[in-house]
């Protein structure tokens, strides 16, 4: 299958077939319709016009669900407390897992599959899926995924609910021919709060599949999301992400993001502060190598007055890898009193390693304060001497200042056990 | 088993291509106490830089032992494994790297695979050695001297010095910027040091750390070498007298390097 041979029929029987309500049905035609004519997204400084994003052999694929944590593969059980109360896994496509405390459902928490909030939250879902934080005919690649959405999850935290412990989700890629065309969507409604953590992971060495992940996170007035992701798909996987968050007034959306992909990746983070008063702040750590090609590009979009922006990006390059690092502060005019900072760091570690930090700030209004940093260097050889001096072999203080390099933005994760994970992943990376 | 002996023979040692040790004699044993003193330019840090290996400096001839062992040789990390320490005038700053990890891969690099220091022996010797030197004990868990005061890095030193327990260590101005209540507690910590498996060479342009450290033997360097040695009262005199007496004694003009007499 291609997606030259996707159709209306398939599309709409994979509908029905999961049952969907009409409307999200009607999405999917919609968008598959303006697919073809919609343009690609243009990373900047990244050419993708030889990038596969279209063409996979199966749209969906059945995968067995898990009856308990007991039986999940050993890359997963690295990720989950035992005692864990509010989890979701995903196999592939297929919910294989799911557990919410009863006193988050007593309070009306809804954590599910996408289907399930189709069918059974249709409304709520309705309301917020593809409507204020991306929207399906932006360009191809949304398009493309809005039609064939085949994953992902709802998580609706209720007005004046405080969720204090982490919701977490696991997306496990282990089929070969399991392409993830995944939406994430995170509502966290007035004066609520709401930690999440997800992980996607391949536990092939090499898939050749793509991933095209939607993440929507809506922050209503006064509410505050702390969004955690490790990203660690396979080598030969092409992936585009795009996790975007809304503010309501005096709202807080706060992202951690761990970038471990093996494959080609374009990703995409945006904050927009539409609320006056509310707060953005995104930490980014990557780490490339091989021949990887990857475009990062953050984004803080200010809308509301006196809101707050920050955008703090380190990556490692070894190998041949190459990356581009766009940060973007953006402040729209009557934006007054906002403040957007950014800070982009990349340590290179071989002479062939590539990577580029554009800083960039356009500002629409006077009454602001903006900044930015950005550097592009190697390990300092001060630094090494210095440990060294300690008795500390040289590769051991390379290690030590590459993780200290990457620290303050694996230490924001909020699940103990994910950041470990992280820690561990860093390590075998770039070893 | 006494001490270690670290000697240095005829020691000549060029940065970017310019000479600044220009025969450097010196013997440091446990159970002793150095002073190198000297003004500005002279060539004492360049020593230290030289004894520990940093990657700038180059040894154009002479030689450095350590117990008959040629430290020139070895790498910057296997000369502190061998018993070398320099607590450095400028420490580094390394980000996301806790004092406490820092220095418990430090231990754990002396004492090899297998033979790790346990966390618990870890932390109580650690948690010691902070209260002896007065230190706040969060200072454990932050980053290895970043955002520290002048005053917190050379405590930070000196418990690194504790903690990893040289045979040989050097002091490169420890006492620079320093308010006399942390000179005391610096000079603590040295002191609590001393003993015959410990041998020290303090560098210093002042007098006054002396006053709390007493040292067993007192050089003067001036134009790259030591031009005087002495015991304690050298000192003294040089902090009453100041360093023209040995100028004129020894005909010398101008003190710092690269002005010949």
């Amino acid at each position: 299958m291609t997606i030259e041979t996707i159709d209306k029929g398939i599309v709409s029987s994979f509908s029905k077939e999961m049952s969907e309500p009409v409307w999200f049905e009607e999405l999917r035609l919609k968008a598959l319709a303006e697919f073809e004519e919609l343009p690609m997204p243009k990373p900047d400084k990244t050419k993708i016009d030889k990038w596969n994003f279209t063409n996979f052999n199966q749209h969906t694929v059945k995968s067995e669900a898990f009856t308990s944590l007991a039986d999940l593969p050993d890359e997963v059980k690295a990720l989950v407390d035992a005692g864990s109360q509010n989890l979701y896994i995903q196999r592939n496509q297929t919910p294989a897992y799911l557990t919410l405390s009863d006193e988050l459902k007593k309070q009306g928490v809804i954590f599910t599959d996408i289907f399930t909030a189709a069918r059974e939250h249709g409304d709520l879902l309705k309301k917020y899926y593809m409507t204020q934080a991306i929207n399906a005919d932006e360009h191809r690649l949304t398009a493309l995924h809005a039609a064939l959405v085949n994953g992902g999850i709802f998580l609706y935290v209720p007005k004046n609910v405080q969720i204090t412990e982490p919701i977490q989700a696991v997306f496990l890629h282990d089929n070969n021919e399991a392409n993830l065309f995944n939406h994430v969507l995170v509502v966290a409604d007035d004066n609520s709060s709401v930690t999440y953590v997800e992980n996607y992971i391949s536990t092939m060495e090499t898939s050749n599949t793509l991933a095209n992940i939607l993440t929507e996170v809506i922050a209503n007035t006064n509410a505050r999301v702390q969004y955690g992701a490790v990203d660690n798909l396979a080598k030969g996987v092409t992936t585009y992400v795009n996790r975007r968050g809304v503010t309501g007034r005096d709202s807080r959306i706060e992202w951690a993001l761990g970038l471990m992909n093996e494959g080609n990746t374009i990703s995409e983070n945006t904050t927009n502060l539409l609320g006056d008063g509310s707060y953005g702040d995104t930490k980014t750590v990557v780490v490339g190598r091989g021949e990887q090609i990857q475009n990062f590009t953050t984004k803080v979009v200010h809308f509301g007055k006196h809101t707050e922006g920050y955008i703090l990006k380190h990556g490692v390059m070894k190998d041949s890898a190459t990356s581009i690092f766009n940060g973007i502060g953006k402040i729209e005019h009557g934006a007054s009193k906002s403040n957007a900072e950014q800070e982009s760091r990349v340590l290179m570690l071989s002479e062939k390693a590539r990577g580029d930090a554009n800083p960039i700030l356009l500002i629409d209004e006077d009454d602001v304060t903006a900044g930015h940093a950005a550097s592009v260097g190697r390990v300092d050889p001060t630094q090494l001497y210095y440990l060294m001096s300690r008795g500390i072999p040289k590769a051991e203080a390379e290690r030590l200042v590459i993780h200290g390099f990457l620290a303050p933005v694996v230490n924001q994760l909020p699940i103990e056990k994910v950041k470990q994970q992280l820690t561990e992943v860093i390590e075998r990376k770039v070893r | 088993m006494a001490g270690s002996t670290l000697t240095i023979k005829d020691l000549h040692v060029a940065i970017d291509g310019k000479e600044i040790l220009k025969g450097v004699n010196l013997e440091v044993k446990g159970g002793e106490i150095h002073a190198i003193m000297g003004p500005n330019g002279t060539g004492k840090s360049t020593l230290s830089a030289a004894i520990m290996g940093h990657p700038k400096y180059e040894v154009t001839s002479g030689s450095i032992t350590l117990d008959g062992q040629n430290v020139l040789e070895m790498e910057v990390d296997e000369r502190a494994r061998a018993g070398l320490f320099l607590a450095m005038q400028y420490p580094s700053e390394i980000t996301g790297v806790t004092n406490a990890d820092f220095l418990r891969s430090a231990i754990n690099s002396r004492l090899g695979e297998g033979n790790e220091i346990s966390l618990m022996k870890f932390i109580r010797k650690m948690d010691e050695k902070m209260e002896f030197l007065e230190m706040d004990l969060d200072m454990a868990q932050r980053y290895l001297n970043e955002g520290f005061s002048g005053g917190e890095k050379k405590r930070n030193e000196i418990l690194q010095l504790m903690m990893l327990e040289p045979k040989i260590a050097i002091l490169d101005e420890i006492d620079s910027g320093l308010d006399i209540d942390a000179l005391k507690v610096v000079s603590k910590g040295v002191n609590s040091m001393r003993g015959e498996d410990f041998g020290c060479l303090i560098i210093t342009h002042y007098q006054r750390l002396l006053n709390y450290i007493t040292p067993d033997y007192v050089h003067v360097m001036m134009q790259g070498r030591v031009v005087k040695s002495g015991g304690p009262e050298l000192a003294q005199r040089l902090e009453a007298e100041g360093y023209d007496w040995i100028k004129k004694e020894l005909g010398i003009e101008d003190e710092t390097v690269g002005q010949e007499a």
